[in-house]
């Protein structure tokens, strides 16, 4: 036995510099060197994309790239469903007769090389018309000649190029977003403009005064100002009046309130004085005004529509397609869509499967965790019913689809969520708090001027009046407050934290209740290699068996010895020693037995390895009952007769979650845990990351998820925190939903914010962030009010001229935006960067 | 000074002019995507100088 160890170490190559990969340009595994080759390869993914890439003449690829890419994973997918009517029928537009355009998501898209990649396609298959990449998109438009080439032809062509092709999901409320972009970025365009040149306008008028200029000319300004201004209101300023309009037809105050006030009163002022020829035009500062509001507008509307784009992706990855058994044991692979009730569909391993129904033949294991919250797979065999959106970590198996679309299971929760979001309640934010005060403070200012004055002169009043309101104008919320969220917005999504909603930011910025869910979240959400021990092998190091349990557990399906697999992916057995392995065999649910040499190798349960009758030293045994009795799974591995190693593999606690408990905490957060999972292990989860364990609690439905956020929203601000499907319509209803990394697309779709890399690092960052982009825009509103208020007293006293109001609001405006971008970059020094920082 | 009469509104005009070729521009799609254009004139049509590895 000691000959076999020291043999397996030997076999190992020595440690040499390491070598990059011939196509992704990282390095590569030890093992996988070839000494006398100049091509090398870090995975066969790299190594057939190279291939592919040179067959086509693609080689500039590599002169055009400038960084090391991630290996691709090319799918072994045939693509044929991309041929199926069904298929053609959702995704592809029939331009005329011979020639057709789709819209394709690929996974893998980087940098500028791959769009010259890609959009050579037309010279790699004849029948390609054109290719045209959306970089930041990662969505190709490809068109082509439906009678010389197949679609699936072209799928599996940029496949092989190592871009994976999905059909583009939500295309139309894609197109809905984009016809808002464009519609919002003309409204810029024409306040621009004529903000631009109803300033030069005003500059003639201006230098005109004190009767450098005759009267005809004045007048004939005036009209041509009067025109832009209005032109300016009733365009693109008519979304100030409509959101104003639906605030007051709700009995609320939103932040367009009292820039109409401001709006109305200069507009209706300035016609009045200009068919009178006599006082005062502000059409120059109204039409300014406008064009800022809508720039901050516009910039907070991007950032988030970016957020929202890059979590669209992710729906486009969600499987698409499933195997359908037709007559004769015939596959087909067909849209998901396409799948009706009474279908047999084959679930490969590692598949999701697609619809509810029961299973007719196979047995493997199914893994619920983001239906349920449980946490182990379980065990499903003939007869069992099976639910859509569960990956398959088994065997394959065959399934006669029961229930699909809004009848399965998925789609009940999902009118849960829907409910969710339409009972949610309105929660009053900061700024439209501040609206209300504002609106207040500024009319009641405005009528005691025009009280005080009207004593004089009604004419005086009036224009002192409109003054007041004009030069009040809220234009640091209206501006500064959406650049300020956009920047910090823009920043987080570097941070891969995706917020969709600006008002999440604010929300989070303050105190309450914050629900996690378990599994996924505060856990991995899937078996994991916790424990490996090694039985009295000191002198030779732990790893000594870990080659040889990965050559035997990588013929396996079964959930554990996935787990094995990737937690030992490292680890390749010399060929040497993989040439003396034979008679590998699996007993299901119990272990695998192989002979090495002339040894037998048992690697399994604790009753399999029994059975065998192998004895198991004590320490050994003691070390397993203690990991049974804290809910984790045992696996021994014996050579020749004697157990030698012991791995336990339970749902693995995150690294940080522990860490990210502490720090809400500290944050002024009451936590609590909600899961579906036991009871039992919900408490021992919340031990273990620091929340009291009646804090903490299971066996909970996504009902009763959904009532808890109900219950505790009335009298707190709530977050929820989750990543399954049954987290959803809590994370809907919640005051800010926050999916975490891997979850399901329902609680994608739910959640105010996703988080994009894994733990629960990332959900501080996040409160940190808010909490100090709240601070700026507090700062900013405080300058802005000492603006308003030197304003304001030069109105009500008569001392504000309209040159005044026209060079006043545009450097208040410009301090205010400043301040904002300085703050921000503040924060982003401050704000710790990694996992690393944690105390 | 007359002139003004009739070189105001042209000016105006002439800006209403490159406005509405924004909005041309606009409508047809030609800001829906602003990161890849500026890469895709980069590109040579047929690269000359082939590395051989």
């Amino acid at each position: 036995m000691t000959t076999l160890a020291t043999e397996i170490l030997a076999a190992s190559p020595p440690a040499t510099a390491p070598v990059p990969c011939s196509h992704c340009g990282q390095d590569v595994p030890r093992g996988l060197v070839e000494v006398e080759s100049q091509l090398q390869f870090c995975c066969a993914g790299c190594r057939a994309v190279y291939d592919a890439i040179h067959a086509c003449g693609l080689e500039a690829y590599y002169r055009l790239r400038n960084a090391a890419v991630a290996p691709p994973k090319p799918s072994e997918s045939t693509f044929e469903s991309f041929d199926a009517p069904a298929f053609h029928k959702l995704f592809v537009q029939q331009q005329s007769q011979t020639v057709a355009s789709v819209d394709l998501m690929l996974e893998g898209v980087t940098c500028a090389a791959c769009v010259w990649l890609i959009e050579r396609l037309p010279h790699v298959l004849p029948g390609v018309i054109e290719a045209r990449l959306s970089l930041r998109q990662a969505i190709v438009r490809v068109t082509w000649n439906t009678r010389e080439l197949s679609l699936s032809r072209i799928g599996r062509t940029l496949n092989g190029l190592g871009y994976t092709p999905h059909p583009a999901k939500g295309l139309p409320r894609k197109q809905l977003a984009r016809i808002e972009v464009r519609k919002r970025l003309i409204d810029l365009a024409v306040a621009g403009a004529i903000a631009g040149n109803a300033m030069l306008v005003a500059c003639a008028l201006y230098a005109g005064r004190g009767g450098r200029m005759e009267d005809s000319y004045r007048e004939f300004f005036r009209w041509i100002s009067a025109v832009l201004g209005i032109l300016s209101l009733a365009w693109p300023g008519a979304g100030f009046f409509r959101g104003a309009i639906a605030a007051v037809r709700l009995r609320t105050v939103n932040f367009d309130v009292p820039i109409v006030l401001g709006l109305l009163a200069g507009g209706v002022a300035g016609i009045v004085n200009v068919i009178l020829n006599r006082g005062e035009v502000y059409f120059d500062s109204l039409s300014v005004l406008v064009f800022l509001l809508l720039v901050g507008r516009f910039l907070q509307f991007r950032q988030q529509r970016r957020a929202d784009d890059a979590v669209e992706l992710l729906f486009c990855l969600a499987p698409s397609t499933c195997r359908t058994v037709r007559q004769g044991d015939r596959i087909e692979e067909m849209p998901i869509e396409a799948v009706v009730s009474g279908d047999l569909i084959e679930v490969l391993s590692g598949q999701t499967i697609a619809a509810d129904g029961v299973v007719e033949s196979g047995q493997s294991h199914v893994l619920q965790a983001l239906l349920t919250g449980e946490a182990e797979p379980v065990p499903v065999g003939v007869g069992d019913k099976v639910y859509g959106g569960v990956p398959n970590q088994g065997a394959s198996l065959r399934i006669r689809v029961s229930q699909v679309g809004a009848d399965s299971r998925v789609g009940r929760l999902m009118r849960v969520v829907e409910r969710g979001v339409a009972e949610k309640p309105a929660i009053v934010q900061f700024t439209d708090r501040i609206a209300a005060r504002f609106v207040l403070v500024v009319t009641l200012a405005a009528a005691g001027t025009f009280a005080y004055w009207s004593r004089f002169d009604v004419a005086a009043a009036v224009d002192h009046a409109v003054a007041l309101l004009i030069v009040c104008c809220p234009c640091v919320l209206g501006l500064a407050t959406p650049v300020t969220l956009a920047v910090a917005i823009g920043r987080l999504a570097r941070r891969d934290i995706l917020v969709k909603s600006g008002a999440a930011i604010e929300k989070l910025a303050r105190r309450g209740q914050i629900l996690l869910d378990k599994t996924g979240t505060l856990t991995f959400g899937q078996l994991r290699l916790v424990c490996w021990h090694v039985e009295g092998f000191a002198s030779t190091g732990d790893e000594q068996f870990k080659p040889l349990v990965a050559a035997l557990e990588r013929q396996s399906q079964h959930p554990v010895a996935r787990a094995f697999c990737q937690a030992l992916a490292a680890f390749e057995l010399p060929a040497a020693q993989s040439a003396l392995l034979h008679d590998v065999k699996e007993q299901p649910n119990g272990g695998i037995r192989a002979m090495l040499g002339s040894q037998a190798v048992h690697v399994g349960s604790p009753a399999f390895v029994n059975r065998a009758g192998i004895s198991v030293p004590p320490s050994l045994a003691r070390l397993q009952h203690e990991l049974e009795q804290v809910g984790t799974t045992v696996v021994l591995v014996a050579v020749d007769g004697n157990a030698v190693a012991l791995a336990g593999f339970g749902d693995q606690i995150r690294d940080d979650s522990r860490w990210a408990v502490h720090a809400l905490h500290e944050l002024d957060w009451d936590e609590q845990i909600l899961s579906g999972d036991s009871q039992s292990v919900v408490r021992k989860v919340a031990r273990a990351v620091g929340i009291d364990p009646s804090r903490a609690t299971g066996e909970m439905t996504p009902e009763a998820k959904l009532a808890l956020v109900r219950e505790y929203q009335g009298r707190c601000l709530t977050v929820m925190v989750g990543d399954g499907v049954n987290d959803a319509a809590a994370l809907a209803a919640a005051d800010v939903g926050i999916a975490v990394h891997g979850g399901a697309e329902a609680s994608l779709a739910a959640a105010d914010v996703y988080i994009a890399s894994p733990g629960l690092t990332p959900l501080v960052h996040l409160v940190t962030a808010a909490r100090k982009t709240m601070r700026t825009i507090r700062v900013n509103l405080a300058i802005s009010l000492v603006y308003n208020l030197v304003a304001a007293a030069l109105a009500a006293t008569g001392k504000m001229s309209p040159l005044i109001c026209a060079i006043l609001m545009p450097v208040s405006s410009a301090t205010v935006l400043s301040l904002a971008m300085a703050s921000i970059r503040r924060i982003d020094r401050k704000t710790p960067r990694n996992a690393e920082d944690k105390p | 000074m007359s002139v003004l009469y009739i070189v105001l509104p042209l000016a105006i005009v002439m800006a209403g002019v490159a406005l509405t070729a924004f909005i041309l521009s606009v409508r047809k799609g030609q800001f829906d995507d602003l990161d890849t254009p500026p890469l895709r004139m980069l590109f040579d049509d047929e690269p000359n100088d082939r590395r051989k590895d």
